[in-house]
């Protein structure tokens, strides 16, 4: 289970722009880090590298227990990590209860949790419709529940309430403060104030 | 030598001096063979098209020999991610591609008198076509991902497979041939001794000029990858 | 339920949604085959010597057009970064890929093939070897076609690029295969090549997942 991430003198390319050079952040158990920053800075970028997709030109990227000892990155990431990008990686032709399903067991979670994961963000009655006749908040909510559904230490998320309004907002605020008490961490890249409290970390400039 | 190689400020001394001195051997070897070849009496059976045998036969035998450099540059390329690696592989792709090209003409040329036809399914020309294929292959995708080092990264997996399924093509084109008795472009029995010398020459010639153009070409993209490097860095500054 | 079951369960489901499934490919078949006999002249002497390679050829051809569903469309959504952070390698996922692919596009492919050669006069006798072969070399067209998808992923030629990265690596299972079907009409020893197009697609199968998933980790990157 993790309990920190160490990311130290890491360097980043984006074809031959260096976005970032010499970089560090530090994140524990019950934290949460807000990413802010210009469009195109490296925000992604560096959600991706921690999340193993993007190779980094220089630098390490630690994960480590509580009790200290190293965790190997594949097994972090393939086990403990949670990655939520710009898109939602719905498959339109399914139904949202499908599409929580195989999200949720494939990231760790089952039917019952991929459920409750659901009604807890208002999808309930949604469940037996096609991806492609629900809303854009609608959708980004269903790509939320997994990160309820299955229990994965490190929340990676790229401007996940982006399509969402006020009061789903604080509604996901309560689940992401829940996450952080249970020892849970956060590194979220958002253009708006995260709806709990987060240390901000400037990104390029 | 290979490790001294691989940085790219000593492969840049290296080359300076390597490429023009195989360019010179190239030649040199080219004329001797050309001129053996002249010198050697017409064969029996083809008259004078022979000739052509001189150009064609280490043209084919090159393009061959250019997709395993491409192929071992890919593969450095991929587990090392040597820039020198990835520019070798790179510049060796239109050479080997066009020596391809070279050999399916020139065959087609030498055919012409002996079968009256342009093209004759001939397993030796029909496995020239795939490997020009599998080039172009691998150049059009390079050429069509924007990315340079995505595409540099794909384009040496495709190389590498190429790689591994060229012999199996020569394979199944040589089964394919036999079953169905198609002809050969080269006469059965041992090549005259007379002829031997020359080939071997224009065959060394050929490897030379491969090499010398090889290391210019890579040379030329350092070149373009640290004029890219400066210009960021100006725009930047 | 396993990690590879859940995954292949899913490509296979996908494959069948938006077009159901070999739909598609059968409708070009049947355009193709509608076609020869226009281009070759329909005496049935001619027609039929040349029909079970033409389908043969086809075939090969069809198994091209499904292939963008097999990595683009995972990589267009979203989905691939998901499938790249869960419980199996991109390995076995590219297996389960290749193997939804045969299963949805070539298999069914292999046993529509035949009943056209014969439509377009080909001896019913080289069904069953049609059939076996379209079968066998199917799993190479799903591997390598699956190769090509993945490789050109994110590129700006899409289709046709594919097809020009695929098409050279065909080359020995469309021989073999046709090489099997032409033997076995020539009442000769059509084992041989069939056994060769086998030991071809088990080394696709085996070889290709890791080129699939190398080209994947590319494009993601």
């Amino acid at each position: 289970m993790i309990a920190h991430v160490q990311v130290e003198g890491l360097a980043l390319m984006r074809g031959e722009r260096t976005l970032l050079d010499g970089f560090a952040l530090t994140l524990a158990a019950g934290e949460a880090v807000a990413l802010a920053g210009a469009n195109g800075t490296g925000k992604t970028s560096l959600l991706r590298a921690i999340a193993g997709l993007l190779p980094p030109t220089a630098g390490t990227i630690a994960f480590s227990d509580a009790s200290g000892g190293e965790i190997p990155p594949e097994d972090a990431i393939a086990r403990d990590a949670h990655l939520l990008g710009h898109q939602d990686g719905l498959k339109l032709s399914h139904t949202a209860g499908e599409e929580a399903l195989f999200q949720a067991r494939w990231t760790g979670g089952d039917a019952a949790s991929a459920r409750a994961a659901c009604e807890r963000l208002g999808l309930g009655a949604l469940r037996g419709l096609e991806v492609r006749k629900l809303s854009a908040g609608q959708r980004r909510r269903l790509a939320l529940a997994r990160l309820l559904a299955s229990p994965r230490r490190l929340w990676l998320l790229d401007e996940p309430l982006a399509p969402l309004d006020q009061g789903q907002r604080t509604g996901f605020g309560a689940v992401m403060a829940e996450h952080l008490a249970a020892g849970g961490l956060i590194l979220a890249a958002a253009h708006d104030p995260l709806p709990v409290p987060a240390r901000t970390v400037e990104i390029g400039g | 030598m290979i490790p001294a190689l691989l940085n790219p400020e000593r492969f840049m001394a290296f080359s300076r001096w390597a490429a023009p001195m195989l360019g010179l051997i190239a030649l040199v070897l080219a004329l001797g063979g050309l001129g053996l070849d002249f010198a050697a009496p017409p064969d029996r059976h083809q008259g004078y098209s022979v000739h052509i045998m001189f150009i064609h036969v280490p043209a084919a035998i090159m393009s061959e020999v250019a997709y395993v450099c491409m192929g071992v540059a890919a593969f450095l390329s991929l587990v090392f991610r040597q820039v020198l690696a990835t520019a070798a592989a790179r510049a060796a792709a239109p050479l080997g591609a066009g020596l391809a090209l070279l050999a399916l003409v020139t065959g087609s040329l030498w055919g012409r008198p002996t079968w009256g036809t342009y093209w004759v399914w001939d397993p030796r020309l029909t496995s020239e076509l795939v490997l020009f294929l599998f080039y172009a292959g691998v150049m059009a995708l390079e050429l069509a991902i924007d990315d340079e080092a995505r595409a540099a990264r794909a384009a040496a997996i495709l190389a590498l497979v190429g790689l591994i399924d060229l012999p199996i093509v020569h394979f199944s084109v040589t089964w394919w041939n036999s079953l169905h008795q198609g002809s050969s472009l080269t006469t059965p029995g041992a090549l005259p001794g007379v002829y031997l010398t020359p080939l071997l020459m224009m065959v060394l010639a050929y490897l030379a000029g491969f090499g010398a153009l090889w290391l210019v070409r890579i040379r030329a993209e350092v070149w373009r990858r640290r004029a890219g490097a400066l210009a960021l860095r100006g725009a930047a500054a | 339920m396993s990690a590879f079951a859940l995954i292949l369960r899913r490509e296979f489901g996908l494959s069948f949604a938006g077009g159901g499934g070999p739909a598609l490919a059968i409708g070009f078949f049947l355009a193709m085959a509608a076609l020869l006999p226009l281009v070759v002249g329909a005496e049935p002497g001619r027609l039929a010597a040349v029909a079970p390679g033409f389908a043969w050829l086809v075939l090969a051809l069809a198994s091209l057009l499904s292939l963008e569903r097999m990595f683009e469309r995972d990589y267009e959504d979203g989905s691939l970064d998901l499938l790249a952070l869960g419980p199996a390698p991109l390995e076995v996922i590219a297996l389960a890929k290749g193997l939804a692919q045969w299963l949805s596009t070539t298999a069914p492919l292999a046993v529509f093939a035949p009943l056209v050669a014969i439509g377009l006069g080909a001896a019913p006798s080289l069904a069953p070897i049609s059939i076996a072969a379209g079968l066998v070399g199917g799993v190479s067209f799903a591997f390598l076609g699956g190769v090509g998808a993945a490789l050109s992923l994110g590129s700006r030629r899409g289709g046709i690029l594919t097809a020009l990265i695929v098409l050279p690596l065909f080359t020995p299972p469309v021989i073999f295969g046709a090489g099997a079907i032409d033997a076995c009409a020539a009442h000769l020893d059509w084992t041989t090549p069939l056994l060769l197009l086998a030991a071809y697609s088990l080394a696709a199968l085996a070889l290709c997942p890791f080129a699939m998933a190398a080209a994947a980790r590319n494009a993601l990157s």
